[in-house]
């Protein structure tokens, strides 16, 4: 590397050949956090995928024998508690962590060791959840966990898991979103203002405000129906004067903004990709950023929609029945605005660009259906059927992961030098469409048939079989499209097409800097002098608006001898011990009273690290 | 066409006979399974889809769908619009064999923003009108003009207690109720929360426990209508389901005043041993009018030989089923009565009581008189 700056090359040296398990235990890099985390979020797919496939073929057939009531019960527990808090939301803080400070200019989060311990939990709440299914069953109460029936039977644990595992997870959320909100807010590179931030940098400011601002209220209701089932607290007990609906509006207090927290990241790398791929800028830029801070309050105000058949009253009802259609309008001026970026540009149908454009297409879709849930009367018909389980998928599938898909064949060669193979990108694409529509698409028929959710059978005589046995054969369209992809991944290691810094003619940060990027990221903090800085550095434009290459504008810039010093957090030990011992703690909560010794040890580990990452000091010098 | 007949007769002929069997076999599982499968609902209620919300039958289900399709085709539109946009945009401008144009760097265009906010807001105008009024409308009570029968439904895990007040009796997840008159459901749960659900004469409605929620279903023509609960009740959730039978005033009158007689216990035959066992066994939570059993945690069974069903409307009310019932309650539906816990109010399950072949033949004998 050609650098003139000492420095440069002793943060390259000093961090070179920090390999092996322990160094990955001890990062404090938020790309290796990112990578962590993304890693992490894949396996829990797989696993939540064969929850998935299990419930499906239970359904496949009348009187399906697959699986037992309570197997069934614990499946589709699970596959939304690991698909919402163990997939969806790490794979958005994956993204975050790996390329918010990228896109931002910065070197690293505000907080890298927070960062870090935002992992450690998060992979240790996973891991809690999941021991549950090898010690008496895993929580099969929903993933809503509606009380009274999740305080219902104490003598089983399982919802205790539930209650202590989803905590922790939202611990974690917590964590990672007071990071990088601090990031965003002090990090960013000189002439970097708010509004010259990449839209996904935007949408993953608005998703950690509405972490920091709905985790709270999950956490007390959790804390609630954590005390209800185990120091017999009454809060949703109504014979005693408790009240269950108050579970229900602080379950979807949380839980409507937490739609928005898994779709937000998703509609940030969709505004990514389209004007990479359609070699224009994003069409009302400002337009989409506002109309995610608007969706980001909206949210907050409709939560009751999921309450229209538990009697609030006619007057509550229709006040959540029109803010309900209220944020279908910046929804939608998100999709025109798409629409617009891809009209009048050079479409390039590489991977990315088709997973985005068909993330537009399912979205619309579910937005669709979701203005219909808005229309009470016929709500309180479509109200836990498989409708909505057909609208929420077209919008957290056909959406989300259609989204986050997009995304990792973006920025792929970028965290990992190599091409993903196209050839079998494609493949993927257009199988997982076929899967996905085949599986979702019926169950709006199905849901209007009357079949509703969360049954593990259903008799003859209703209809049901032919539609679900379309969807169980989509199923399975899914589950060889994503090992298409796992090929895929699996075939780039070894032979991928060398990426190169730039592969795409990106328009932001990250594509100036090279591919892997140094872990100090970039070797000159850049300044920034507009919107889509890296393009503008690459191109000039003509008299009709049209891009003229720069010539040399797309190499990278060089340090001199006078850049200041590099400046990169010291590994540490501490994050990994203190999510340890908070996972020691929830274990020992959830076999109160024995398992009381057991938290104990756990709380002394969470204080022994805190502590010795409070007294930690800096193992490196400045240079 | 000579050829065609000629090409391997032999393996033509172990083919078709292949079919063959393989259609007998499938005309077997077929006849077996419609022949002593006991929750097949097609011998219960006609129509393909006899729990469709789109095949409205009474006035409540139709204003809804109604409003549906109102807002479907709209929502139809905006599909074909939005998808057709998409699609031009993209073939319109897609970029030839790697042929890269330099296009107009747009940035944006405000007032077609404004465009495409406010045209949305307009739309949702439209279907917010009907909305709400149909809101107000399908949310009150019934006059007392319309002389609604009254019904008091409780959801118990995992079956439905009707309890009919102006008449005195109860009856166990099959409601019956006049045509053309409205019936005004006033619910509650004994455990956690359940809903009501008959989609092809209403949407569905929660049952709390510790509130009262309301929901009136009309019926048009006498019929059959099947429902179940829509809110997750935990383990046997899927089969808590509901049979509603909507018959002519008088039909009505007559089985009303039917079910309000008290039973009359058998002085002799098995059906009186049965009762001693009844007596020692099912009377801890079963009641019978009439009778000392008066435990009212799980079915009235003063009428059950009267009902079509049993196990929370799953299972067809024959002696042979209600044999293998009482001889493994938890084969036939799943349920936990291993942690029932009557004096906090949890009901999960009925138990196995392990009775002998000779209490069974009783029991069953028993119980079909009560008719």
């Amino acid at each position: 590397m050609a650098t003139l700056n000492p420095a440069v090359e002793s943060a390259t040296a000093s961090h070179h050949g920090r390999k092996g398990v322990w160094s990955w235990m001890t990062t404090t890099d938020h790309k290796r956090i990112g990578l962590l985390y993304g890693v992490s979020s894949l396996l829990f797919f797989l696993v939540g995928g064969v929850e998935a496939l299990l419930i499906r073929l239970q359904l496949a057939a009348a009187d399906g024998t697959v699986l037992s009531a309570d197997a069934y019960n614990q499946m589709f527990t699970m596959h939304a508690t690991t698909m919402v808090f163990l997939v969806i939301m790490p794979a958005a803080a994956a993204f975050t962590n790996y390329l918010l400070p990228i896109l931002l200019g910065a070197r690293d989060v505000a907080f890298p060791r927070l960062n870090a311990l935002s992992y450690w939990i998060y992979i240790f709440g996973g891991l809690f959840l999941t021991i549950s299914f090898f010690v008496g069953g895993a929580p099969d109460g929903g993933w809503f966990g509606y009380a009274p029936l999740s305080t219902q039977v104490t003598e089983i644990v399982r919802m205790d898991y539930w209650a202590l595992g989803v905590q922790i997870l939202g611990l974690a959320s917590l964590l990672s979103a007071i990071n990088f909100i601090t990031t965003v807010f002090t990090m960013r590179a000189p002439g970097m203002t708010l509004m010259r931030m990449p839209v996904f940098a935007w949408m993953a400011t608005v998703v950690a405000f509405l972490l920091l601002f709905s985790l709270p209220i999950i956490a007390v209701g959790l804390f609630e129906v954590f005390l209800d089932r185990n120091l017999g607290t009454l809060f949703f007990d109504a014979a005693a004067g408790g009240t269950p609906l108050l579970w229900q509006h602080l379950f979807w207090l949380f839980g409507h903004p937490e739609v928005y927290i898994l779709i937000l990241p998703a509609m940030g790398i969709v505004s990514e990709v389209l004007p990479v791929f359609s070699r224009k800028p994003l069409f009302g830029r400002s337009f989409v950023i506002f109309s995610g801070i608007a969706i980001g309050f909206m949210g907050f105000g409709v939560w009751a929609h999921h309450m229209f058949v538990a009697g609030l009253g006619p007057v509550a009802e229709a006040t959540f029945a029109l803010t309900t259609m209220l944020i279908a309008v910046p929804t939608g001026v998100k999709i025109f605005n798409w629409i617009g970026t891809v009209w009048g540009g050079s479409v390039r149908l590489a991977t990315p660009m088709l997973f985005s454009l068909g993330f537009i297409a399912m979205f619309v879709i579910g937005g669709l259906s979701g203005v219909t849930h808005s229309i009470v009367p016929s709500d309180t018909q479509q109200h836990d059927t498989y409708y909505i389980v057909a609208h929420f998928h077209y919008v957290l599938f056909g959406g989300a992961v259609f989204g986050l898909f997009g995304g990792i064949y973006y920025w792929w060669p970028k965290i990992t030098g190599k091409l993903l193979n196209e050839g079998l990108g494609k493949l993927h694409f257009w199988l997982m469409l076929i899967g996905f529509n085949l599986t979702f698409a019926p169950m709006h028929i199905l849901g209007l048939r009357g079949m509703p959710r969360r049954t593990y059978r259903y008799p003859k005589g209703l209809g049901f079989e032919f539609w679900n046995f379309i969807a169980t054969v989509g199923s399975l369209t899914i589950a060889v499209s994503i090992l298409i992809f796992l090929i895929n991944a699996w075939r780039t290691k070894a032979r991928g097409r060398v990426a190169g810094n730039d592969p795409w003619d990106g328009r932001t940060l990250e594509w100036s800097i090279s591919s892997p990027p140094p872990e100090h990221n970039f070797d000159v903090v850049p300044v920034v002098h507009a919107e889509d800085d890296f393009w503008h550095r690459k191109y000039r434009e003509d008299e009709e608006g049209r891009p003229v290459p720069i010539p040399g504008g797309g190499d990278p810039l060089v340090a001199g001898p006078d850049d200041p010093p590099i400046h990169l957090p010291s590994p540490s030990f501490y994050p990994i011990l203190a999510a340890f011992g908070m996972f020691l703690t929830v274990l020992g909560l959830v076999y109160v009273p024995l398992g009381l010794v057991l938290a104990g040890v756990g709380v002394v580990t969470v204080v022994w690290g805190l502590f010795g990452w409070s007294m930690e000091p800096l193992t490196r010098e400045e240079h | 066409m000579g050829r065609s007949t000629r090409v391997h007769p032999g393996i033509g002929r172990r083919r078709r006979v292949a079919i063959v069997l393989l259609l007998i076999a499938v005309a077997l599982l077929l006849a077996a399974c419609s022949g002593n499968d006991p929750t097949n609902l097609s011998r219960v209620v006609d129509g393909a889809n006899p729990q469709s919300s789109l095949d409205a039958r009474g006035p409540d289900s139709a204003t809804i769908n109604d409003l549906y399709w109102l807002v479907f085709w709209i929502a139809a539109a905006i599909f074909f619009l939005v998808q057709g946009a998409l699609l031009v945009a993209i073939f319109r401008f897609r970029q030839r064999k790697g042929k890269e144009r330099a296009v107009k760097q747009v940035h944006g265009n405000m007032r077609l923003e404004l465009v495409w906010t406010i045209i949305p807001v307009l739309v949702l105008a439209v279907i917010a009108v009907p909305t709400l009024s149909t809101l107000f409308d399908l949310r009150r009570a019934p006059d007392p003009g319309e002389n609604a029968l009254q019904v008091e439904v409780i959801g118990h895990q995992w079956w439905w207690e009707f309890n009919y007040p102006e008449y005195g009796f109860r009856t166990a997840s099959e409601l019956h109720i006049p045509v053309d008159r409205p019936v005004y459901l006033t619910m509650t749960s004994a455990d956690v929360i359940h809903s009501f659900w008959v989609p092809p004469l209403n949407g569905k409605r929660d049952a709390l426990p510790g509130r009262i929620s309301n929901l009136t279903l009309q019926a048009d023509e006498p019929g059959v209508y099947v429902g179940q609960c829509a809110e997750f009740c935990g383990l046997a959730h899927a089969d808590m389901r509901i049979r509603v039978f909507a018959e002519s005033e008088e039909d009505f009158a007559a089985w009303a005043t039917a079910q309000a007689q008290p039973a009359v216990i058998p002085s002799e035959g098995p059906a009186a041993a049965g009762w001693e066992t009844f007596s020692t066994v099912c009377v801890a939570c079963h009641a019978v009018e009439g009778t000392q059993a008066q435990v009212r945690i799980a079915p009235d069974l003063t009428h059950v030989a009267s009902r079509t069903s049993f196990a929370g409307a799953t299972i067809d009310n024959t002696p042979e089923n209600l044999r293998a019932w009482l001889h493994d309650p938890s084969s036939l539906k799943p349920m936990r009565p291993d942690l029932n816990k009557p004096s906090q109010g949890r009901i999960l399950g009925m138990p196995n009581f392990h009775l002998t072949d000779q209490q069974l033949d009783d029991l069953v004998a028993l119980l079909e008189t009560f008719k």
